[in-house]
């Protein structure tokens, strides 16, 4: 015999596993932001810490992933615009090997700077679940922000998202 | 023949529809997807061409059915 | 070989398409092709045109829309009773509207194709599931056809169609796609179809052993008036780590009229930079003939059903086939993000191991009836075929 608050307990739960494996946009995350330093395409060490103070925007994207494609360009409006605000972009790129990140940059470059994940060691670390990622972190460090995913209209969100921060 | 295999594979279907609450933690990461998402992983890189190979099959053989491929790709979005 | 079960079949075409191309969470790409295919064997000569376009409408909402012309000539070794020659044009057109949700992808369907003694209209819906992070891909669909059979009874210049009945067929089909690990994805799929109504081929004719000078006689095809079937397919790719993919599958058929037929296929595919992709596809296949297939009955009205079609006979084919892809805008060109042009070459042999080639093989040059060679062809499929992607 299974008491009310015990099966209202497991509803709860498995409402909230369905939930999280359905299909979320921007939701809310917490936690501090794990730190990570990974080299340019040009080979310079970078990392989260490089931008301490400032409202950061890290990307995960590869060049096998069409919406990430997609969304490069409005990425780099975004990063141009907000920048004087104290706002930096990270491009996370997760492709196993660098000659073709270098051929879609040098195609299409971008001016916020991209660091290169091969081993994905800053992937799992920010337990990236969907391609593409950009998770938005605070002045302090924390992590507020997962959107999962791209599809046209999403870069509104990331604006009121950062926006938001930049204010605090 | 009643189609018995369909309504099995239907209730199976309904199943892992069902089992969206279980909680498997996908063990391919979607950063992993690169070689997947590879045009030569795809079941039907060039469906056009494929339909008209079964359509030649079908016209000269006394089978037909179940051929064609979903799913794979970048898992995107 | 006859245009009948062209058509006929393309129904079930229609319906497979909808399970084509499915890659749930991103609609594909934009893609328009001009195709030009060609088969030429066991003495007929088929051509055919088409032009396919698909387009995102929005991101959640594409449509497709294909054109297929084919022309037919030349004389089928199995219509005994005719030595005119085939030539006819078919008509086809088909319109696809493809809807992503989340991580669904509903797919609607309706296909038209008319030709001087046959009619086909296909609806068709299909649904495709991704789920447990993208690893598994579920597939549901349905597809109905209504044909409409005729005879030309005149000729090819002067026709004359006398319009003989109608079939009713049901696809229902079901598609299990797993990814097993990053270079390693499967499937399984299982379609059940049933038809009813007129289904055998006006044109063909069984013979039966009579005493006369020939040697047998004709009679028209008795079929049944329901068809049911079931092939379940498995197949799985495989990445292999200098970049190239190998693709295995296997198809198991089984329907109500004792045709069995297993199916055993295998690919490789080769690509060369963002150039040029080389392929190898090797497929054999063999069945059993239908319970009420006979290439010679024993004297008239034998049996129930009686049936002569080269379709229905025990047989085994060998394909061998090469494809080649050559990008020639493999970084696009203003809009259009990339163009390819593919040459495809296939040789198929057939064998059949219980129909007999009659048409130079009769009692005149010495052979009884039942004592003509096995019949054996083999037909050459080329394609061409141009894609931009936008």
């Amino acid at each position: 015999m299974i008491r009310s608050s015990t099966l209202l307990k497991r509803c709860a739960m498995a409402a909230i596993v369905v939930a999280s494996t359905a299909f979320a946009a921007s939701s809310d995350a917490s936690g501090p932001a794990p730190a990570f330093t990974l080299t340019t395409l040009g080979g310079q060490p970078s990392g989260l810490s490089a931008y301490k103070g400032q409202v950061v925007m890290v990307n995960f994207w590869a060049t096998w992933c069409g919406p990430c494609q997609q969304e490069m360009p409005l990425l780099d409006q975004m990063y141009k615009k907000y920048k004087p605000a104290g706002f930096t972009l990270i491009g996370v790129n997760v492709d196993k090997e660098a000659p073709a990140v270098k051929e879609l940059l040098t195609r299409k470059p971008v001016s916020f700077p991209v660091l290169l994940d091969p081993a994905n060691q800053v992937s799992k670390a920010y337990h990236v679940d969907e391609m593409p990622s950009s998770v938005i972190i605070d002045r302090k460090g924390q992590i507020r922000y997962i959107h999962r995913g791209y599809k046209p209209g999403d870069e509104n969100d990331y604006q009121d998202r950062i926006r938001q921060l930049i204010r605090e | 023949m009643r189609p018995r295999p369909i309504l099995l594979f239907a209730t199976l279907s309904g199943a892992l529809l069902l089992c969206g609450a279980c909680s498997i933690q996908p063990w391919v990461k979607p950063y992993e997807r690169d070689r997947l998402a590879d045009p030569i992983m795809a079941w039907d890189r060039d469906a056009i061409s494929n339909a008209y190979l079964d359509h030649i099959r079908e016209s000269r053989e006394g089978s037909r059915g179940a051929t064609g491929g979903a799913g794979g790709g970048c898992g995107c979005n | 070989m006859d245009r009948r079960h062209i058509v006929a079949r393309a129904a079930v075409i229609a319906a497979l398409l909808l399970v084509r191309s499915t890659i749930a969470d991103v609609l594909p790409d934009n893609r328009a092709d001009v195709f030009y295919s060609k088969y030429s064997g066991g003495g007929m000569d088929i051509t055919g045109y088409s032009a396919t376009a698909r387009a995102k409408i929005t991101e959640n909402f594409a449509v497709e829309a294909n054109y297929f012309i084919d022309k037919v000539s030349g004389a089928s070794v199995d219509v005994l009773s005719q030595a005119s020659v085939i030539k006819d044009t078919r008509k086809q057109k088909s319109g696809t509207l493809e809807y992503l949700h989340d991580k669904t992808t509903y797919t609607a369907s309706y296909m038209s194709s008319v030709e001087r003694d046959y009619k086909s209209d296909t609806a068709s819906f299909s649904l495709s599931q991704s789920m447990f992070g993208d690893l598994t891909t579920v597939t549901l669909g349905f597809a109905n056809t209504h044909n409409t059979v005729g005879e030309n009874n005149g000729t090819a210049n002067d026709p004359n169609v006398a319009w003989l009945g109608h079939a009713l067929t049901r696809a229902y089909s079901g598609g299990l796609s797993q990814i097993i690990t990053k270079n390693f994805i499967a499937g399984v799929n299982l379609q059940v179809i049933t038809d009813a109504g007129y289904l055998a081929n006006p044109y063909r004719s069984v013979r039966f052993l009579d005493g006369s000078a020939r040697g047998y006689g004709l009679a028209s095809q008795v079929y049944p008036d329901t068809h049911t079937s079931t092939a379940v397919q498995v197949q799985a790719k495989y990445y292999l780590p200098y970049r190239a993919a190998v693709t295995g599958l296997y198809r198991y058929f089984s329907d109500t009229w004792g045709v069995v037929g297993n199916t055993y296929e295998l690919d490789y595919t080769h690509p060369i930079a963002n150039k040029w992709i080389f392929e190898g596809r090797a497929r054999y296949y063999k069945q059993t003939a239908a319970t009420f297939y006979s290439d010679l009955f024993p004297f008239a009205n034998s049996q129930n059903f009686t049936a002569r079609d080269q379709n229905l006979a025990a047989l085994d084919n060998i394909t061998l086939g090469a494809k080649v892809t050559y990008a020639f805008l493999p970084d696009g060109w203003k809009f259009f993000k990339r163009g390819t042009v593919t040459g495809d070459v296939s040789r198929i042999r057939f064998n059949y191991k219980d129909f007999r080639d009659t048409r130079d093989f009769g009692v005149i040059e010495g052979f009884a009836p039942g004592d003509e060679p096995l019949y054996n062809f083999s037909a050459m499929v080329y394609q061409l075929y141009v894609s931009m992607f936008f």
